[in-house]
């Protein structure tokens, strides 16, 4: 479903971010990435968004090279991947509701399936009553689970969490581990990136280690490593 | 689908500008002045012209016939001038309405009026006031008068004067200035003009740089081009609206203000009078100018990030 090719990534001050990364991703996998700061997880989840262009190497998302797409196909295709990210990244003026609807309006999604479907996924994060809360009325356990409603709302193919629990203390984490594993159970694939041990060893799903920019351990029923 | 897209745009845009009230309103204050030199060079600019207007109509040459020029002879020169091209208007003074002229003009002078009565008779010979289209044209138009000054019909001279001989410096003089200050005025309102839009224009530019991360989330969700820059476009014709709005308020005070101490200034014109006849136009005016330039900044601002 995934596969990333031979993927390298080497920035203007040439440091290099990534390093020869191959990776294959199968549906309704639940996978995480781990490692130390700097290790590259993040530039791979960005290379998957096609936030940044691979210097070497191709990014493939169900056989098609992503960073081919055009504009338009480009937009169709984000709309088939939900994001969270570490600092929630939450539209300010918007209050929790239009946060999630922004993203079915950008889909194009008519006004009686928002009007359905948000409380359903506020609900299913167990945010229903906060749903007129703008985010600085929220704390970071709710705004992360915001961001999470609003990464699935679209009932994406895949979840990328970026550090998703890095800001948040573990009673909060705890709770965001469990949402995305149940979001894995419904058959939708996750992408996890962290350096907490607890969340993976919770999880024991697949893991991957990486450092310096490469894979150092692809394990199938992994636990923190490092 | 279009229709919905429109409307959540135009709606996220009513939102946006409410809830994002602080930079709407820095945006709102800058452009409101931009509108007020706007506004400020056109009515400058018409002030100007008209008083040029009033200048130039002040000036004109003056045909002296000779007294014993025939009646015909002059109306026939008069004609002939009338048909030239650079003529505005000509007047033609008998001889009889000098003379009645003359007497009012110097009514309380006893000296003077018992004067003209020993003479016993008109002294005075008729004259022809002739306006030009523009000041510029008067040599032409002397120079005609001079190749007519013999009659037709019995090749007696008819023109006694022409006065254009004697206020040629002057004429001239008036001509280049009159010319040289509108040129002047242009270029002065065009680097006023281009100077409030540069500013304008980075103000808005520095209020959507703060969005640049909503920027970058919206189009991470998938949103279209069109989806992201939509409500901003619509902010800043919202913020065009309003400053409009203010402009035209402000404009009420500030030309009453100014047309007590520039009517003596500007022969004539009262800049709060214009303002107030002319308020449909001047507020289209303002109107268009603010939402063309809230649009197009907003427009160009988001470009650069919407690249994501």
């Amino acid at each position: 479903m995934i596969y990333f090719d031979n993927v390298s990534k080497q920035y203007a001050d040439n440091s290099i971010a990534l390093d020869s990364i191959t990776l294959a991703v199968d549906p309704q996998e639940f996978v995480s990435i781990v490692g130390h700061s700097g290790a590259g997880k993040t530039t791979l989840i960005k290379m998957l968004l096609a936030e940044e262009r691979p210097t070497d190497g191709r990014v493939y998302f169900q056989s098609v090279d992503i960073h081919d797409l055009r504009r338009n196909e480009m937009n169709l295709y984000r709309r088939k991947i939900g994001v969270v990210f570490q600092d929630f990244r939450l539209l300010p003026y918007k209050t929790a509701f239009e946060n999630i609807s922004f993203a079915m309006e950008a889909a194009g999604r008519s006004d009686a399936e928002i009007k359905s479907d948000v409380p359903h996924v506020l609900d299913l994060v167990d945010l229903g009553e906060k749903m007129w809360n703008f985010p600085h009325q929220l704390s970071g356990g709710e705004k992360q689970r915001v961001a999470i409603a609003r990464a699935i709302v679209n009932q994406p193919d895949v979840l990328i969490a970026d550090e998703p629990t890095g800001n948040l203390d573990p009673v909060n984490t705890y709770d965001i581990v469990q949402i995305l594993k149940k979001i894995n159970d419904l058959g939708t694939t996750v992408l996890l990136t962290t350096h907490n041990r607890g969340v993976i060893d919770s999880i024991g799903g697949r893991v991957i280690s990486m450092e310096a920019g490469r894979i150092i351990r692809d394990d199938r029923n992994g636990r923190y490593v490092f | 689908m279009f229709w919905t897209t429109n409307k959540r745009i135009i709606k996220a845009g009513f939102v946006g500008f409410w809830r994002n009230g602080f930079v709407s309103l820095s945006s709102i204050v800058v452009m409101t002045v931009t509108l007020l030199v706007i506004v400020a060079s056109l009515l400058f600019s018409i002030i100007f012209s008209a008083t040029l207007n009033q200048i130039k109509n002040q000036v004109d040459i003056t045909v002296y016939f000779v007294t014993t020029a025939s009646t015909s002879d002059m109306l026939a020169l008069q004609k002939s001038v009338d048909a030239l091209p650079e003529v505005a208007t000509t007047t033609f003074i008998s001889a009889d309405q000098a003379l009645a002229n003359f007497k009012q003009r110097h009514a309380t002078d006893e000296l003077t009026l018992q004067a003209l009565d020993e003479i016993n008779g008109n002294p005075l010979g008729a004259e022809l006031n002739i306006k030009a289209k523009d000041p510029s044209q008067y040599a032409d138009i002397a120079a005609y008068l001079q190749s007519q000054s013999v009659s037709p019909t019995n090749g007696l001279p008819i023109i006694d004067t022409v006065n254009y001989n004697q206020n040629q410096a002057a004429i001239t003089k008036l001509t280049a200035i009159i010319d040289g200050s509108r040129r002047f005025a242009l270029i002065l309102i065009g680097i006023m003009v281009a100077i409030s839009l540069i500013i304008t224009y980075n103000t808005i530019r520095l209020a959507i740089h703060a969005s640049r991360e909503e920027i970058a989330v919206e189009r991470l969700v998938g949103a279209s081009s069109r989806f992201v820059r939509g409500p901003f476009v619509i902010v800043g014709i919202m913020c065009g609206i309003v400053s409009a709005i203010l402009a035209a308020v402000i404009l009420y005070p500030a030309t009453y203000y100014l047309a007590q101490t520039t009517t003596t200034f500007f022969i004539g014109f009262n800049i709060f009078n214009y303002y107030l006849a002319n308020f449909g136009q001047i507020f289209l005016v303002l109107l268009a100018s603010g939402i063309i330039i809230g649009a197009i900044s907003s427009w160009l601002a988001v470009r650069r990030y919407l690249k994501v």
